[in-house]
């Protein structure tokens, strides 16, 4: 489910490149949040009892579902605690980040 | 460890949100358009003003969102919103679902002459206000939808705010408009209904989502959900629906009525209130509720 | 066809004529003409158009502009304090690269509250990036209209036509209206480069930072460069199909004049019976009606004003602190430039709808050719002092 569209920086050499008016022409998805984070949740799978609560309140979207388990995307994830919060096991916990 | 259960979720895994927005950690304002695009799904169009979202989505030549936007003036997303739906429709298009998608800013305040002409016209669009209770965008300014007792920038704490939240969904009840509902994004499965419920609808359809903003109430990230339960349970912000200004449908009506106490605790911007504050703004919850209850009673009785 | 109509119904006829799509106005003196025939003409289906009947200017324009960006013709029309609250979003139709078009008729700003005509409502807008076109007849009002959906769509910049308050809005004459047919020749539907719509979904004007802003800004000014050009081509398109002429200016037994006189609106109809009166009283003069004020028409004001030993032009505006709005600008296009430049004379007349008669050109004639020299910047006409 995760969303595997390139995202990619767009630059405009020239004024000729650039569009007429300001409009998008790609996705945010170039932007990756997970620099934001100063805590990773981390998922117990033994523990997880596989409700989607945690993919269903991520603000970032950036848990995504694979083989019926939850997986964070920590290229996106901004470490809000959202998921570790409401997650009903309490099988995620949130770890600090190595600087 | 691996388990034979399948997943049931509650809501479609179809996104038209990305990540890589711009919303500050544990935005609800960023569940709201999740949720909300989930049940319109990508034949939709949106007005964003100038709000948060105008941020969020991304700067140009970027956007988080799968569905086009027209970002516009401060106090045009319900003009804007109209206008859209008739050049749409001059050009053949009819199907697509045009959203006027605003914060309480550009809704109780700038943008109200706009929705209540939209409104009053009955334009066939959904306006969405998602409600953080202060102008967060431009860092934490009182809207007339800041609650009494909070603090913002432009309400310091020896001055904070004075007056209760505007009604807003009193005054849209007042325009006889065919749909509206109050939601909250940590009732994500009642907002997904209530989006669906209005996009079979015609003429304006008016969705108040309450939408925490830990940034702006000084609230910890992790309890924005909490945050939304917690304002259910208290009758603080209540989920109902009106269906022609008339008929009155609460959603959840919590076996107990839970005190404000534990809400106001677990938020900075009411940190300096006094028992006796607390005590005053209780009573004005139960005011507020003691009237919901009687509107719906009313509405209920059909002649 | 030929109809005796008002300056407002022309302005309604060249939105028919021209297929507008979406209206959305607000009722306002003295424009209220304008939006009643259109809704006369939406109901009746002879314009196939949806009106919204908006709360307000600002909203109006917001809704234009919204429906422009989906890709519909989109017409309105205001006047006076119905523009200025527009003023927010004629940044927003310019900057979107939207290109409504929109009838104003000059009133004079309140207070004290004036329903009577002068410019200082629509030149107050002229760094908004909208062409503004200043019309003299009902004709050219309906004519104007049908060249700026043209114009503004091939450009992607909105267009404003411009009409005094009463002098022409309210004032009868004889218009030919042509053939929707021919219309439609001249004038194809409208097929933006990009539009909004979910099966190609872009965001349209968000946030945008210095890296990119400045590049959008000069865009704008390099179309807006292209506009005379166009404007000549299209004039002369338009004249070959329907007869007339619809040009940047108006030039006005200007070749052998000693004496042109720069007017703009109605004014520039009245200087022409001043010129002729002048002309047999031996004075050569000339007029010189700039047409379309923005862009300003720097070649034909340097081609067209040299040829006279002096200028007076006449502004129904002011701009306080400065002077007269388009005697700066005349200023500014003969300035620094190697042609010769005669000595600029700046007249203020008719603020708040006074009249502007013949005399008055006689009497600005008699005082430029008085002195060699400009000896005040404003000379007012007709102030009781």
């Amino acid at each position: 489910m995760k969303d595997k569209k390139k995202a990619e920086k767009i630059i405009f050499k020239t004024e000729k490149e650039v569009p007429l008016m300001p409009m998008s022409l790609g996705s945010m998805l170039y932007n990756k949040t997970g620099a934001w984070r100063n805590i990773r949740p981390v998922i117990d799978l033994g523990n997880c009892i596989q409700c989607g609560i945690c993919w269903k309140y991520c603000p970032d979207v950036a848990i995504y579902i694979e083989n019926e388990f939850p997986v964070v995307d920590l290229e996106y994830c901004k470490g809000c605690g959202i998921c570790a919060e409401e997650c009903p096991t309490k099988c995620i916990a949130m770890v600090e980040e190595e600087k | 460890m691996k388990k034979e259960k399948t997943m049931k979720l509650s809501l479609p895994t179809d996104e038209l949100m990305s990540s890589g927005h711009l919303a500050c950690q544990g935005c609800a304002a960023t569940l709201a358009m999740r949720y909300v695009l989930k049940a319109l799904g990508q034949k939709t169009a949106l007005c964003i003003p100038a709000c948060c979202w105008s941020v969020i989505d991304g700067p140009f030549p970027y956007s988080s969102l799968d569905v086009p936007i027209f970002h516009c003036a401060f106090e045009t997303a319900a003009s804007s919103a109209s206008g859209l739906k008739a050049g749409l429709e001059m050009v053949g298009d009819t199907e697509t679902t045009v959203v006027a998608w605003a914060g309480d800013g550009g809704t109780f305040d700038i943008g109200i002459q706009a929705l209540s002409g939209a409104a009053e016209r009955n334009d066939d669009i959904i306006y969405i206000c998602y409600d953080n209770e202060a102008y967060m965008n431009t860092g934490i300014q009182r809207s007339s939808a800041t609650p009494l007792g909070a603090w913002t920038t432009t309400t310091p704490v020896k001055h904070f705010k004075n007056r209760p939240k505007k009604d807003i969904d009193a005054i849209m009840a007042a325009h006889r408009i065919p749909y509206q509902a109050t939601a909250n994004t940590s009732y994500p499965e009642d907002l997904y209904k209530k989006a669906k419920k209005a996009k079979d609808i015609k003429g304006t359809r008016f969705l108040h989502i309450y939408a925490p903003c830990p940034t702006g109430w000084k609230s910890r990230p992790e309890d924005s959900i909490k945050l939304g339960r917690m304002v259910v349970q208290n009758c603080i912000f209540p989920l109902y629906e009106v269906e022609d200004g008339e008929k009155y449908t609460l959603n959840i009506k919590p076996r107990e009525k839970k005190p404000i106490n534990d809400y106001f605790r677990l938020q900075g911007r009411f940190r300096h209130l006094k028992d006796e504050d607390l005590k005053l703004i209780q009573e004005e919850v139960d005011r507020n509720w003691e009237r919901l209850l009687k509107k719906v009673e009313i509405g209920g009785q059909q002649p | 066809m030929k109809k005796v109509i008002m300056g407002n119904h022309a302005l309604s006829w060249g939105a028919q004529l021209g297929r507008a799509q979406v209206i959305a106005a607000y009722p306002i003196t003295p424009q209220t003409q304008v939006v009643e025939l259109l809704s006369e003409m939406c109901a009746s289906k002879t314009l196939d158009a949806k009106f919204i009947k908006v709360e307000s200017e600002h909203s109006a324009m917001a809704a234009c502009i919204a429906a422009s960006i989906a890709g519909a013709r989109t017409f309105t029309a205001t006047s006076a304090q119905g523009l200025a609250l527009m003023h927010e979003l004629l940044h927003w139709a310019s900057g979107g690269r939207n290109p409504v078009v929109m009838g104003n008729i000059n009133r004079a700003m309140a207070p004290g509250w004036s329903i009577w005509t002068d410019q200082n409502d629509s030149l107050s807008q002229r760094d908004t990036g909208w062409i503004q076109f200043y019309c003299s007849s009902n004709q050219e009002v309906m004519d104007t209209v049908v060249q700026a959906f043209r114009v503004s769509e091939e450009l992607m910049i909105p267009s404003m036509v411009i009409l005094d308050a009463f002098a022409l809005s309210h004032t009868y004459e004889v218009v030919d209206i042509p053939d929707q047919d021919k219309v439609d020749g001249y004038l194809p539907p409208f097929k933006p480069p990009v539009r909004l719509t979910p099966s190609d979904p872009h965001a349209f004007g968000g946030l945008t930072s210095p890296e990119h802003y400045f590049e959008l800004r000069y865009k704008l000014q390099k179309d807006m460069e292209k506009v005379p050009d166009l404007v000549e081509e299209t004039g002369r398109e338009y004249e070959k199909l329907f007869g007339r002429y619809l040009g940047q200016v108006e030039d006005y037994r200007c070749d052998d004049a000693e004496i042109i006189f720069v007017t703009s609106g109605t004014a520039g109809y009245t200087a022409r019976v001043g010129v002729d009166q002048l002309r047999q009283d031996g004075i050569k003069a000339g007029n010189l009606r700039i047409k379309m004020f923005r862009p300003f028409p720097f070649a034909k004001v340097r081609e067209i004003l040299p040829r006279a030993a002096k200028v007076a032009v006449v502004d129904r505006n002011i701009s306080y602190g400065h002077h007269g709005v388009f005697y700066q600008e005349v200023k500014s296009a003969l300035y620094g430039r190697d042609h010769d430049r005669p000595p600029v004379f700046g007249y203020i007349t008719g603020l708040g709808g006074r009249d502007i008669m013949p005399e008055t050109f006689k009497e600005m004639a008699r005082m430029t050719l008085a002195k060699d020299k400009p000896e005040e910047d404003i000379t007012w006409m007709g102030v009781k002092r």
